[in-house]
């Protein structure tokens, strides 16, 4: 199919392929992430997550309706107040929920899979009911649309562009967090055991607390940075669930290193075969390429040197 | 229910005891057999039906939850719309409509089991319902078996026709092919490239599409891509379009993958202005979710547009907007859906008897004047006669028509020389 | 949850209890004369269609409650059961007799449609009954067999195997709606008619499948009993408390997984091919995540353990979800969500659980005062 074409446009496409596949790998990125913190970590299967992300991005739904009416002149701006409220507010419902309901469920992990998917279920329906079945569309400020020429045929979109330096942004702090801080020191601590954690003093249940709702708000952020690409319904939330679980799952539950190999690779994988295959072929290989891996090296890509 | 415990019940309950020891089928026919009241009733009303000397029932059954939720509450509120306004003026055959609604949860099969249960419970006259073709194509049999009447507003795929079902949306041909000679007449379109979402309604839609542009057109088509419902990553398909440069973009993609299309269409830089997008998919409805700002400039083929500037239309859409609030919007399939009530009513007053069989059968040639899409007639195939008009989109979120064919088309589910 | 009292060995531990003889009885009491006789044939269709989520929750109870496998993808072998079954139905359906407005009369009316000519030749074989039942039973669990065998024996377990499960059942629902022209698409396959020129659409039809699926179903039970109760079942237990101790006495772990895995799947594909039968189509909507995961919610209200319960549970959660659904269409998601919540934080043992704390022990205290005879002391069950 590549024989009619000349080498500019070639390249050219190559070039912007190429961006395709790293801007899905933002997308996947922001998706995992907070799951990786969640599950990876914890160990509990939330799958509530998608719906974590759609209350973000209605957050920035309802902050550019009010930015638009009320204070028209911060309008370019509205984004990064969106977000932060985007994480706040998961955050918060994140914590709520680590409180109602996970906490009682630690030692039942396939428990908190169904609680979470009642969860998930309720939240639907309450989106559905606030904000209506139609899905909503979210004005973007002027400087996010469009897209940067860079020579005659390559055109770079914007909007991409943002999302992947914001997932760069929030990867990094998340590093830092859990690597470079005292919380993420307690967290990693918790993990590796619980009763000799609190032995030293940690607070495990305000640890717990935190990073539920640490991985909650970036679920959030992630859903406020995808109204730029996607769709907000009530139910959009859902499409979501299966990739990022996989996305964990293969990169190695417990490693953050390991979710970014695996957005990587599963996104670059996908983008690649999208273009030469037809859509739907092109998912079924990809997933059927993972599944097929974890089945062989089950630990996904890197995982912790732990005998289980 | 609570208070009924009393003798009646009782002896009810073991005279059904006793049936089920007899002869457990029969059960199903009790029901039936248990109206007759006034003579009025008794001539309109031979099979059965829920019809009393003051009311008679209709079901309404769509999509309230899930994901088809998005789409299907439009037609469910045009219906009830079109209710009332037959209740006001006498309602039919000097009996009101009741309205009884079931969900169908975006699950073909629960529109299985509620079709079933609107006909063999509840006895209605007639099912304003289903959206999508898989909602239909599940529900339709249990239409046919139990000899219910159907009113599907959905423009869909064709290759269907049956007794117990009126479409009142348009079929694939009538949909496409004019819109297809505008393009290649208007723009001097030679070369097209399909996005589809993945299932039978695309598939169908392109299959004429490309029959029609290849065999009749004589021009080309560059490429043909589909993608499950829900995808909603299009940069490489995007990638694509810019390699082939296709002269027109003709999309049928469905649902939530619709706003990330577009959205990310614009934000790759292909402007609409200049790029010929012509799409089968895309109703006032669907604009709400995508933005009109992204979608601005690409060409919808439907038979009705909000915007259509005649006096049925502009008294329909004060209605709906009285009814359902000032920021609705209406799409093709809303229209549509309003057109069953009327269609069923006229049907009905025509054979002079709500028996599904009669009602089938006097709908041929009904003609509807006051339809808000001009008029509308039905033609023995149960689909109706129709015009094809093709829109711009415009930022505010509605369309500006900018052709409408000259005649009424006439509706042809199996059209020869494209299957 | 090994009760300390369950010391019994094999001798004194006949195949039922007192107890569960009796709630068998209850059990077909109800579905063979008390719901054929209140509900009119409509009802007692759906209530057929409910049954046949039973086996998948029966199913789920022995690799889920008893092996401690939980799998969110049984609704692949739910599907794969009602594919094969809805296959020979339709190819029936689809005589050249019937389908002669068809561009190619004789092959289904979906391949016409994708401008197929000919019957592809995994379909060919479906034309004969005993193959199709045949396939019910071998491929899913053929299927089953491949997956679980090759992650048991890597030792994947718990959340990993849910999840991977999971994706299973979202690959097999695009293959499904992708390929439309060999399997109907997201239509499914619709308008099945006759098996083997017995129309299955009728009242009659309706109420005969209904038995005959009771039948099944119970038969399922007695198997499941009968695995429940052999030394498999206890090795199934002991796995799911301690697994390496079971491991270290030698026991083929991951066999004796792969086979509790491949058992549930053939009790979901037998009920998948008793759903085709009764409600007359398939289609892709009983193979996703959704489907897989509001069955393992029937197994869970019933109790996970209990195999009666699944079928209770099965039966209560679909009368609620019919019921919420037709009076309040707009609010049954919060009433479904809530029984989940519910029923995990409260009553992890479902409604067998609730049974077994507040109702058994004063039936148990009515029996021994009316028969004081000790040799039937009603033991817990082993779980």
């Amino acid at each position: 199919m590549l024989g009619d074409y000349s080498l500019t446009d070639l390249s050219s496409i190559f070039v912007m392929q190429g961006f395709a596949g790293l801007i899905l790998f933002s997308v996947y990125t922001l998706m995992a992430l907070g799951l990786a913190i969640i599950f990876g970590q914890m160990g509990v299967i939330n799958m509530a997550h998608g719906e974590f992300m759609i209350l973000g991005a209605y957050m920035t739904y309802l902050c550019s309706g009010f930015f638009q009416t009320h204070l028209p002149a911060l309008f370019p701006a509205y984004f990064f107040v969106a977000m932060a409220l985007a994480f706040v507010a998961s955050g918060a419902l994140g914590m709520l929920v680590e409180w109602a309901l996970i906490r009682h469920l630690y030692k039942r992990p396939l428990d908190t899979l169904l609680a979470t998917w009642g969860l998930s279920l309720i939240l639907q329906q309450a989106y559905r009911t606030i904000f209506g079945p139609r899905e909503v569309g979210v004005e973007l400020p002027a400087w996010l649309i469009g897209s940067v020429q860079v020579t005659d045929t390559i055109e770079i979109p914007i909007n991409g562009m943002f999302v992947m330096a914001i997932t760069l942004l929030i990867t990094a702090g998340v590093a830092l967090l859990m690597y470079r801080s005292r919380f993420g020191a307690q967290v990693r601590a918790v993990v590796q055991n619980r009763p000799m954690a609190g032995a030293v003093g940690i607070d495990t249940e305000k640890v717990d607390r935190l990073t539920f709702g640490l991985g909650c708000g970036i679920a959030g952020v992630a859903g406020s940075a995808f109204t730029m690409v996607g769709s907000t319904g009530p139910t959009s939330g859902q499409l979501y669930i299966v990739d990022t679980f996989l996305i964990v799952v293969f990169g190695g539950a417990a490693s953050l290193l390991g979710t970014i190999a695996s957005a990587f690779s599963i996104s670059q994988t996908q983008s690649t075969l999208e273009f030469f295959l037809s859509g739907s072929t092109a998912k079924v290989i990809t997933l059927l390429a993972v599944v097929g891996i974890l089945m062989l090296r089950p630990q996904g890509l890197f995982t912790l040197k732990v005998r289980r | 229910m609570a208070e009924s415990k009393g003798n009646g019940l009782q002896s009810a309950l073991r005279r059904r005891l006793l049936m089920g020891l007899a002869g457990v089928p029969a059960i199903a026919l009790m029901p039936r057999m248990a109206f007759a009241a006034g003579p009025a009733t008794a001539t309109v009303n031979t099979t059965g039906l829920a019809v009393t000397d003051t009311e008679v029932t209709v079901g309404i059954l769509h999509s309230a939850t899930g994901t088809m939720a998005i789409s299907e509450t439009g037609s469910i509120q045009a219906e009830k719309l079109a209710i009332a306004q037959i209740n006001e003026a006498g309602g039919v055959l000097g009996r009101k409509i009741k309205i009884i609604q079931e969900d169908g949860a975006s699950d073909w099969p629960t529109f299985a089991e509620k079709a079933k249960k609107l006909l063999v419970n509840d006895h209605c006259a007639a099912v304003m319902g289903c959206w999508t073709s898989a909602s239909r194509k599940a529900a339709l049999p249990v239409f046919e078996q139990y000899n219910g009447l159907l009113y599907y507003p959905t423009f869909y795929e064709g290759l269907e026709q049956s007794k117990n079902v009126i479409y009142t949306g348009q079929e694939a041909t009538q949909q496409i092919l004019e819109s297809l000679n505008w393009v290649a007449k208007e723009k001097g379109a030679k070369t097209y490239f399909f996005i589809g979402s993945d299932y039978i309604w695309p598939r169908t839609s392109n299959k004429i599409a490309r029959k029609h542009i290849e065999n009749v057109l004589k021009t080309k088509v560059v490429g043909e891509e589909y993608f499950p419902l829900g995808h909603t990553q299009f940069n490489s398909v995007i990638n694509k379009l810019k390699l082939t440069k296709p002269d027109v973009i003709f999309t049928d993609v469905v649902g939530g993958s619709n706003v990330a299309f577009y959205k990310q269409l614009k934000a790759a830089g292909i402007d609409l202005s200049k790029q010929t997008l012509l799409t089968i998919s895309v109703t006032e409805d669907e604009i709400d979710g995508i933005g009109g700002d992204n979608i601005a400039g690409a060409y919808s083929c439907m038979k009705y547009f909000q915007s259509l500037k005649n006096p049925n239309n502009e008294k329909f859409v004060a209605a709906f907007h009285k009814m359902w609030g000032e920021k609705t919007v209406i799409g093709d399939v809303t229209q549509a859906a309003y057109l069953g009530p009327f269609l069923w009513k006229m049907a009905v007053e025509k054979a002079g008897s709500f028996d599904v069989d009669k009602v089938a059968a006097a709908s041929a040639d009904i003609e509807f004047k006051e339809a808000p899409e001009g008029y509308v007639k039905i033609h023995p195939n149960h689909h109706l006669w129709s015009k094809t008009r093709v829109a711009k989109a415009l930022p505010n979120g509605q369309f500006e028509v900018v052709y409408e064919s000259k005649d009424l088309i006439e509706p042809n589910p199996f059209p020869k020389g494209y299957q | 949850m090994i009760s300390p009292k369950s010391t019994s060995t094999v001798h004194d531990n006949p195949f039922m209890k007192p107890m569960e003889w009796i709630s068998l009885a209850l059990l077909a009491a109800v579905i063979f004369l008390v719901l054929p006789m209140l509900l009119d044939a409509f009802r007692l269709n759906l209530v057929g269609k409910y049954l046949t989520y039973s086996f998948v929750a029966l199913g789920l109870v022995i690799c889920w409650g008893f092996g401690g496998i939980l799998s969110l993808g049984q609704g692949v072998f739910f599907g794969l059961g009602g594919y094969l079954m809805a296959m020979f139905l339709k190819l029936e359906a689809s005589s050249v007799e019937n389908t002669k407005i068809q561009s190619t009369p004789g092959i289904p009316d979906f391949m016409d449609w994708n401008q197929i000519t000919e019957l592809p030749w995994f379909w060919k074989p479906f034309t004969s009954l005993p193959f199709t039942i045949l396939a019910v039973i071998v491929v899913p669990a053929f299927f089953a067999f491949v997956i679980g065998s090759a992650m048991f024996r890597r030792r994947v377990g718990g959340t990993y195997f849910a999840i991977i499960t999971q994706a299973i059942a979202a690959i097999l629902t695009i293959l499904i709606v992708g390929q439309q022209g060999y399997t109907g698409g997201i239509n499914g396959i619709t308008d099945l008619r006759t098996l083997n020129g017995w129309d299955i659409r009728t009242d009659r039809a309706h109420n005969i499948l209904y038995f005959v699926n009771g039948g099944l179903l119970v038969a399922c039970i007695l198997f499941a009993q009968y695995v429940k109760r052999s030394k498999l079942g206890r090795i199934l237990v002991a796995m799911r408390d301690k697994e390496d101790r079971v491991r270290f006495s030698g026991y083929p772990v991951a066999s004796f997984k792969t086979f509790a895995f491949c058992l549930a799947a053939v009790f979901a594909a037998i009920g998948g091919a008793m759903f085709t039968l009764q409600v007359g189509f398939m289609s892709p909507s009983f193979v996703g995540i959704v489907p897989s995961i509001e069955m393992v919610i029937y197994a869970a209200v019933g109790g996970r353990l209990s195999l009666f319960g699944a079928v209770w549970g099965t039966l209560l959660v679909n009368w609620a979800k019919t019921t919420f659904s037709e009076s309040f269409p707009e609010l049954w998601l919060f009433g479904l969500g809530g029984l989940f919540i519910l029923v995990v934080l409260a009553f992890p043992n479902g409604l067998a659980g609730i049974y077994r704390t507040y109702v058994e022990p004063r039936l148990t205290r009515r029996v021994k005062a009316l028969e004081p005879a000790p040799a039937v002391a009603l033991p817990h069950a082993a779980e």
